[in-house]
């Protein structure tokens, strides 16, 4: 159980302008600003759930997952996370931990992969036989046998970050933090570790918490999501509800023959040439078919689509709902 | 304790990794031996009566600091750590349930053994090989010989101990080019590196030989030459091991103080 209450952290920056002279004045008084990194953030999350930390660059999710990873010390509100307070009991809590920066690396640059693992099975003091059945399901169910042996340095990013994955699952965390996970990597590689993670949650009912900007890996992945903005919570539920929350839009792309005299109310044309129209339709005003009727009363229609926004499109309206 | 063993270990492999740069510490270090022992036998022949060691004393200083170079170079830091606070890799080992001051002094350790054991052996070897007065000599006992191997071990602690500060420095420094310029200018100046401290004027001597930095190469080279013999020697550990626990007691405040205010860079 992961409960977060009213949550605050500032950055304090220097700040100057560009330019020697404002370099030099720089050195002699700091000016510094305060960022409000995180605004009284509060939500908990029961075991075993996979949550979507989604938001703009800068919102906020980074700072969250190091503040709950104990990485860092807020500067006021709680947070308990199964009975620890991370960055107070940081040595028993991080044992039931596992934690992935997808930007970063916990490799050992110049050997193989399999002694950064012996590293960590030393330092998170792992049982050997736990360890050794722990390693043989992660090799399976990511493919690792060959890549075990190779020095970090020559693997590729896709191959790494499995590595990274497998390296932060070794000694069976409760709770699993993704800061991440599929930067840069390409499709295929993206699959495999959206499989995987659904896997452990699945079979360990490790309770995971990822942030991301691929919208695939919320559609793919996450139950419940939590939507940052300038260090603000903005929106907390499943992506279902979310898409209904802010969004009652469908687009409808109509090919017809004849003329199209009056377009009927209620609608938003986006584009319209001699024989084919796009309209947007907002849900709570008129009806799909409603529409369709109209339009067949007054031409020929020879092919219709109907589609919903992406989840990259709602988001991208409720950045600009809330003006983040 | 054994996970800092294992943190040593790998440590040591990654170290090992490099043969090259071991090939020419090697040369270095037996070309940097030769240009010293020159330069102090021309101090020598100008006035041997107001020369403050025996020659031959002065010449093992000079190969045994050579061969164990990389255990007595007070500038010659961990550059992994340097970038992990600077870079924000730290927050890879703030979420790990090990002691973040005592992995570092452990990796610091076998960074430090990698590159002194690869290196000492050629070293010795021909400092043994050269004649005397030139050359390397015995210890003056096997109990003195001891003692210098227990001085030594205290001193790498002691330099390791000093170096945990300048890394502690960087969580609010940022850079530590600084820090590390002053270091060998100054510091490793007053440790002896660039002359043995006994060539300091007496009144200068009284003061720098209870400073921390005499604790690091000072004792471990003169106790093996036999310039620092007997009841000398084990006081002068003593004042090693006094050392070693006053830089880490502030040392490991400083990381606890350090760590909760620390933020991440880069994200």
């Amino acid at each position: 159980m992961i409960e977060l209450s009213h949550v605050c952290k500032n950055y304090r920056v220097a700040k100057r302008s560009s330019g020697f002279k404002e370099a030099v004045k720089a050195v002699f008084s700091r000016q510094y600003t305060t960022v409000h990194a995180l605004t009284d953030i509060s939500f908990s999350i029961p075991d075993g759930e996979i949550v979507g930390y989604i938001g703009p660059n800068g919102a906020g999710k980074s700072t969250t997952i190091k503040i709950m990873s104990g990485v860092l010390t807020p500067d006021s509100g709680l947070c308990n996370i199964n009975g620890y307070i991370p960055w107070k009991n940081r040595k028993e809590y991080t044992k039931k931990i596992g934690v992935v920066f997808g930007q970063r690396s916990q490799l050992w640059w110049d050997v193989p992969v399999i002694d950064s693992f012996e590293l960590l099975k030393e330092m998170y003091e792992i049982d050997p036989a736990v360890y050794r059945n722990s390693l043989d399901e992660l090799v399976e169910l990511l493919n690792l046998e060959d890549l075990l042996k190779t020095p970090t340095r020559v693997l590729s990013l896709g191959q790494r970050m499995k590595c990274e994955i497998a390296a932060s699952l070794l000694h069976h965390p409760d709770i699993l933090f993704l800061d991440e996970p599929t930067i840069g990597l390409d499709t295929v590689s993206k699959l495999a570790i959206r499989q995987f993670i659904k896997k452990i949650n699945r079979e360990r009912k490790t309770t995971v918490i990822l942030t991301t900007h691929d919208m695939q890996d919320i559609e793919a992945l996450a139950e419940r999501i939590l939507l940052m903005g300038k260090g603000t919570l903005i929106f907390d539920g499943s992506l279902e509800t979310m898409g209904s929350a802010v969004n009652h839009t469908k687009h409808i792309n109509i090919k017809y023959d004849g003329d199209l005299l009056a377009v009927p109310e209620g609608v938003t044309i986006i584009k319209s040439t001699a024989e084919q129209i796009i309209v947007k339709i907002d849900t709570t005003q008129t009806t799909v078919p409603d529409i369709l009727s109209t339009f067949s009363n007054q031409v020929e229609i020879k092919d219709i689509s109907i589609t919903s926004p992406s989840v990259e499109e709602l988001v991208a309206m409720m950045y600009r709902d809330f003006a983040l | 304790m054994k996970k800092y063993l294992a943190i040593m270990k790998i440590r040591f492999i990654n170290s090992l990794q490099y043969r090259i740069a071991a090939l020419a510490g090697i040369i270095t270090q037996i070309a940097w031996s030769v240009l010293g022992v020159l330069a102090l036998s021309a101090f020598y022949k100008s006035n041997p009566l107001t020369y403050p060691m025996g020659f031959s004393q002065s010449t093992a200083y000079i190969w045994i600091q050579q061969a164990f170079l990389p255990m007595f170079m007070l500038w010659f830091f961990e550059e992994d750590i340097f970038d992990s606070i600077k870079k924000g890799n730290i927050a890879y080992e703030l979420v790990r349930p090990v002691n973040l001051y005592n992995r570092w002094f452990c990796q610091s350790i076998a960074s430090r053994l990698a590159k002194g054991v690869l290196r000492c052996i050629p070293v010795l070897i021909i400092g043994f090989l050269v004649p005397a007065p030139y050359g390397l000599m015995l210890p003056p006992s096997f109990i003195q010989f001891l003692l210098f191997l227990i001085s030594m071990t205290i001193g790498l602690f002691v330099i390791i101990a000093f170096c945990m500060l300048v890394y502690i420095s960087t969580f609010y420094l940022l850079s530590p080019t600084g820090m590390k310029t002053i270091l060998v200018f100054f510091a490793d100046f007053l440790a002896g590196s660039t002359i043995p401290l006994p060539f300091f004027p007496d009144k200068i001597l009284s003061v720098i030989k209870i400073l921390p930095f005499a604790s690091m190469q000072n004792m471990p080279l003169r106790i093996y030459s036999g310039n620092i013999a007997g009841i000398e020697a084990l006081n002068g550990i003593l004042l090693q091991i006094f050392w070693f626990f006053m830089l880490t007691l502030v040392g490991k405040l400083w990381m606890q103080k350090a760590t909760k205010t620390v933020i991440i860079q880069g994200g």
